[in-house]
């Protein structure tokens, strides 16, 4: 039956469908290729989302080979939450991608961007699929050298060192990731992720193994971009095609949060190790300054797209806060986070792609008097922006309420006081643009500029609407979130 | 309809007759029929759960599932039937006030403001019928979302600042403390219902009640306690029935209505005088009471003067669900609509003078009482309400805080509330009295003069015709604002004598929310 090779099927289709983008090189079929295979696994993604609910985890082998020698594919409630936000995210933005990508990429390399952006995305799919930890390193270095050209395709020549930047970081995460692996296995001897999460228990006291923690939550740190190890980032979305920010905003950043959740929860889950070795103080250290210092330096930003970089340096600080919280409400709160996150960031940068698209620049200056001139764009940027504030009725508030209640339940008074305060940075740096788009009149050089595309508009207005439909009804990515935390945290016990 | 049909419709309809301007919006006329039409139909189905309620049935209706557990929900009881009344009443007397208005003015951009104007009633209506905690909070901000295009309407930079303010310190407070203190309560309880008796008794520890108390009370920034009152004045910045309706009406009595909400569902009355948690924030409130006063008394501009007499009859209101006392709730839950009847007025007045004649300074008002006799002699019935003299409304909500005063043994608060009245006395009546008794000043080219000492943008920039536009009504020497403008105030004022003789019949309405209580 097909149904069952549904997990492989989710990787390889991108897999193979990235080469024949190289083959065809002409841009209009290789987008058509591209939407369609984008389409197709956001089918597969639901398909096996709504197959764990009814059964339960799901393992595939690899070639009929069993764990632990054999690479096998694992799909639970958290892996198939992260397989529709990656899914979900590419089926809207390979439409979007049309249009954005030609006018910021120069046009005889669009099938190149195309087959990157597919290889991209079977990384990322297959870095949340794979249930062995070294075929996870094999993935996040497919998802990282696309990621690298995909960064420097821009017509903005910034774009080429931004690239070189995350390419020496980005290497350097995996690096540390894969040393961490090496010293597992010669510890256990395996390196299957189930697998290690039975034998670490018996040598959780040995200093290779702490050394190996230490190892693989620097390396995935970088890769998420938490403070201090994010310097990365900002760049790399600001001088990136607006339509490649879309994607790796949404999706990248969430998938390496993914790896760390599982290198914690389960491969450490069976020693309960944020308090063994007490690295939970050392997050929750790092996010709280991700979250003020991400926010403070957005509100500085001239340039939007940098602006909404610095936020997302905030918002990974609200997901590691919460899974560092090491409780069912606090890893909840974190996942949940992933998905919302992922539908108010993805819709405000393609609202900045849709800027760029019209008058060609990100910079606040030249958005004055747009309220005006692209009503519909600017309308879903105040909208994003209220969600990214955590106003009620947006996914936004859902996960604010959800890590509110995780840190009150756990007494830590201090920690709520900061979220509030850190979230409420976020309504200086929206509404500065806010004032400077609707009470600033366009500048006099400006030719008029009209609406942005409906090709543009219609993926964009489903982000922003998404972010508001589960924002007004949380209780179904809540109860998934829930769900998927109470397997890993159940885990320890 | 069914009551419970009734809810979804009340709420939604203004929603829809927002959506109706917006595509009216080229015809002015057709657009405020729409708004009119809207507004009455509102009215009628609010009105149309009085008897209901007043049988004591509790018509609720639920939206649907918000976070697990927590549902979007609505309730009718007394205390929001009130509110509702109020809100969805003055609507239509402020619809017909600012055709007046906005026309008489010149406003730009009219669509827009009709169309948030919609929206922010519906959110007040959504806190009136609001069935818990979380329902109410998530209309609370739509409301302050939705009133920003009006307070920044004139776009002016003066305006962008006033939009600062008010957001900052709304959206600050009911983010920063508000919204915690739900999410305690929440955790603490494991419900945000509105439950007759409160659901905090038991659950929570004695000294921590101030502390969650004192979250919720400064967290609704809409009710204006000191030291969060700045938004109120920055936001006279907008037009005149935006004052008038939701700076004297819907904004801040969502406010203060909440904080009654809390303290008699939430809380419970008895929890609150059993631990003596609300007595610091009574002070705080009679402080303010004082402190607002004694500002208005400096304030030249007339809407300025106006907002700080709001921030400080608001503190009544707070003053009296502090006292946790059955007295005190009922004093406050009537003073709502006393005040609201009677603000409302003076309100209209202040922008009525501002379309006939252009002036906005109290100082430059000498003898425009016998220019404008309707306007002032109603101004001055609002004053003698608010100040809380009899034949008018205003004096049986002062008379119940007074005497929950003496109950529960704070003589000081009587005597804040005597004080306080004198001083209403002595920053409204001299208004009339320059009006009727001093000779008009020169006329000056003066008039066009746009900005107060205090910035505040008063009159739009451009006035096409002043002799004989579309802004005064004359009748032989008179020079009285539009007739649509002129009736609103003269029918507000009409209510504050009124409802004088009501009283009784609110109140006996209103005493099923102490239920459960033994205060």
């Amino acid at each position: 039956m097909i149904t069952d090779h549904l997990i492989i099927l989710q990787i390889i289709i991108p897999l193979i469908a990235a080469p024949f983008c190289v083959f065809i090189r002409n841009a209009n079929v290789t987008w058509a290729l591209a939407t369609v295979i984008s389409w197709i696994c956001l089918a597969i993604s639901i398909t096996l989302m709504q197959q764990v609910m009814v059964t339960g985890e799901i393992i595939y082998e690899l070639g009929g080979w069993a764990a632990p020698w054999g690479i096998e594919y694992r799909v639970d409630m958290l892996n198939a939450w992260v397989l529709v936000i990656v899914t979900s995210v590419g089926a809207v933005v390979t439409p979007y991608a049309k249009l954005s990508a030609e006018k910021e990429i120069d046009n005889d390399r669009l099938y190149i961007f195309y087959a990157m952006l597919l290889l991209c995305e079977t990384g990322l799919l297959g870095i949340t699929v794979t249930g062995d930890a070294f075929n996870l390193f094999v993935f996040l270095e497919i998802s990282a050298l696309s990621t690298y050209v995909l960064i420097s395709m821009g017509k903005d020549r910034r774009g080429l060192t931004a690239a070189y930047r995350y390419l020496i970081m980005g290497t350097l995460g995996a690096t540390f990731y894969i040393t961490g692996v090496g010293l597992l296995y010669m510890q256990t001897g395996s390196l299957n992720i189930a697998d290690l999460g039975k034998l670490i228990p018996d040598v959780a006291d040995s200093r290779t193994v702490q050394a190996a923690l230490a190892f693989m939550t620097v390396g995935l740190c970088v890769k998420l971009a938490l403070f201090p190890l994010h310097m990365w980032l900002p760049n790399a979305y600001a001088f990136a095609p607006s339509v490649v920010t879309v994607f790796l905003a949404a999706t990248a950043t969430k998938v390496a949060v993914y790896a760390l959740v599982r290198v914690i929860f389960t491969i450490f889950g069976g020693v309960d190790i944020l308090e063994a070795v007490q690295i939970s103080d050392v997050l929750i250290a790092m996010a709280i300054v991700a979250m003020f210092g991400g926010s403070a330096v957005a509100i500085y930003q001239t340039n939007i797209k940098r602006m909404l970089a610095y936020s997302s340096l905030a918002q990974i600080g609200y997901m590691i806060l919460g899974l560092s919280m090491n409780s069912v409400l606090g890893v909840s709160a974190g996942l949940v986070h992933l998905f919302n996150h992922a539908m108010m960031k993805g819709g405000l940068f393609m609202v900045m792609g849709c800027v760029v698209y019209r008058i060609g620049s990100a910079k606040l200056g030249d958005m004055a008097g747009l309220g005006k001139q692209m009503p519909l764009t600017m309308g879903a940027f105040v909208l994003g922006g209220l969600s990214l504030i955590g106003v009620p009725l947006t996914v936004g508030f859902v996960s604010k309420w959800a890590l509110l209640q995780a840190a009150l339940e756990k007494g830590w008074w201090p920690i709520a006081v900061l979220i509030v305060i850190s979230s409420l940075m976020a309504v200086v740096y929206i509404w500065r643009v806010v004032e400077v788009v609707y009470f600033q009149a366009a500048p006099a050089g400006r030719v008029a500029v009209k609406e942005a595309p409906l090709m543009m508009m219609i993926p964009m207005l489903t982000l922003i609407g998404a972010a508001y439909y589960f924002g007004i009804d949380g209780t179904t990515t809540m109860d998934i979130a829930g769900r998927a935390a109470e397997s890993l945290i159940g885990g320890l016990k | 309809m069914t009551p419970e049909q009734i809810i979804p419709w009340s709420i939604g309809l203004p929603l829809l007759g927002a959506f109706g301007i917006w595509i009216t919006g080229k015809s002015p006329n057709l657009r405020e029929t729409v708004t009119l039409i809207t507004a009455a139909i509102v009215f009628i189905l609010v009105a149309s759960l009085f008897d209901n309620v007043s049988a004591g049935e509790r018509p609720s209706w639920v939206f649907g599932e918000m976070l697990p557990g927590l549902s979007i929900s609505f309730v009718v009881e007394p205390l929001g039937m009130v509110f509702a009344g109020i809100a969805s009443f003055l609507w239509i007397i402020t619809t017909v006030y600012t055709v007046g208005y906005m026309r008489g003015h010149h406003e730009q951009n009219q669509t827009r403001f009709y169309i948030c104007f919609a929206v922010a009633i519906s959110s007040a209506l959504g806190i009136a019928f609001a069935g818990n905690m979380l329902t109410l909070f998530v209309f609370y901000e739509i409301l302050t979302i939705s009133t920003f295009p009006l307070v920044t309407h004139s776009g002016t930079p003066e305006a962008k600042r006033a939009g600062r303010i008010y957001l900052g310190i709304l959206i600050g407070t009911s983010i920063a403390l508000q919204l915690v203190a739900i999410i305690w309560t929440y955790t603490l309880t494991g419900t945000l219902d509105f439950t007759p008796g409160g659901i905090l008794e038991g659950k929570v520890a004695p000294v921590m009640v101030s502390v969650l108390l004192a979250l919720y009370i400064f967290g609704i920034g809409k009710a204006a306690l000191m030291p969060f009152h700045r938004w109120l004045p920055a936001a006279m910045v907008a037009p005149t029935p935006v004052s008038a309706l939701l700076h004297a009406v819907a904004v801040v009595k969502a406010g203060v209505f909440t904080v009654l909400k809390v303290t008699v569902y939430i809380f419970g009355i008895d929890l609150l005088q059993a631990t003596d948690a609300g007595l610091w924030i009574a002070y705080m409130a009679a402080t303010t009471i004082l402190l607002a006063s004694l500002v208005a008394m400096k304030k030249d501009n007339l809407k300025a003067r106006l907002a700080y007499s709001t921030i400080s009859q608001l503190s009544y209101i707070i003053l009296g669900a502090m006292m946790a006392s059955s007295l005190g709730i009922l004093g406050g839950a009537m003073h709502i609509v006393m005040h609201a009847f009677g603000k409302i007025t003076l309100f209209f007045c202040a922008g009525a003078i501002m379309v006939a004649c252009h002036k906005t300074e109290i100082s430059q008002m000498n003898g425009l009482g016998r220019k404008m006799p309707i306007t002032f002699i109603c101004f001055l019935i609002a004053s003698l309400s608010i100040i809380g003299l009899p034949p008018f409304g205003g004096v049986w909500s002062k008379w119940y805080l007074a005497l929950a005063a003496a109950d529960t043994g704070q003589v000081i608060f009587v005597a804040v509330l005597m004080i306080s009245s004198l001083l209403n006395v002595a920053y409204l009546i001299p208004i009339v009295v320059r009006a009727f008794y001093n000779d008009p000043d020169p006329e000056t080219h003066d008039d066009h003069n746009d900005q107060d000492d205090h910035g505040h943008v008063a009159v739009a920039t451009h006035h096409p015709s002043d002799a004989g536009g579309a802004n005064q009504w004359k009748i032989g020497n008179l020079r009285e604002a539009p007739i649509a403008c002129v009736g609103a105030l003269a029918f507000t004022a009409m209510g504050c004598f009124v409802l004088f003789f009501y009283a009784d019949r609110i109140q006996t309405f209103l005493l099923p929310i102490l239920e459960g209580t033994n205060g």
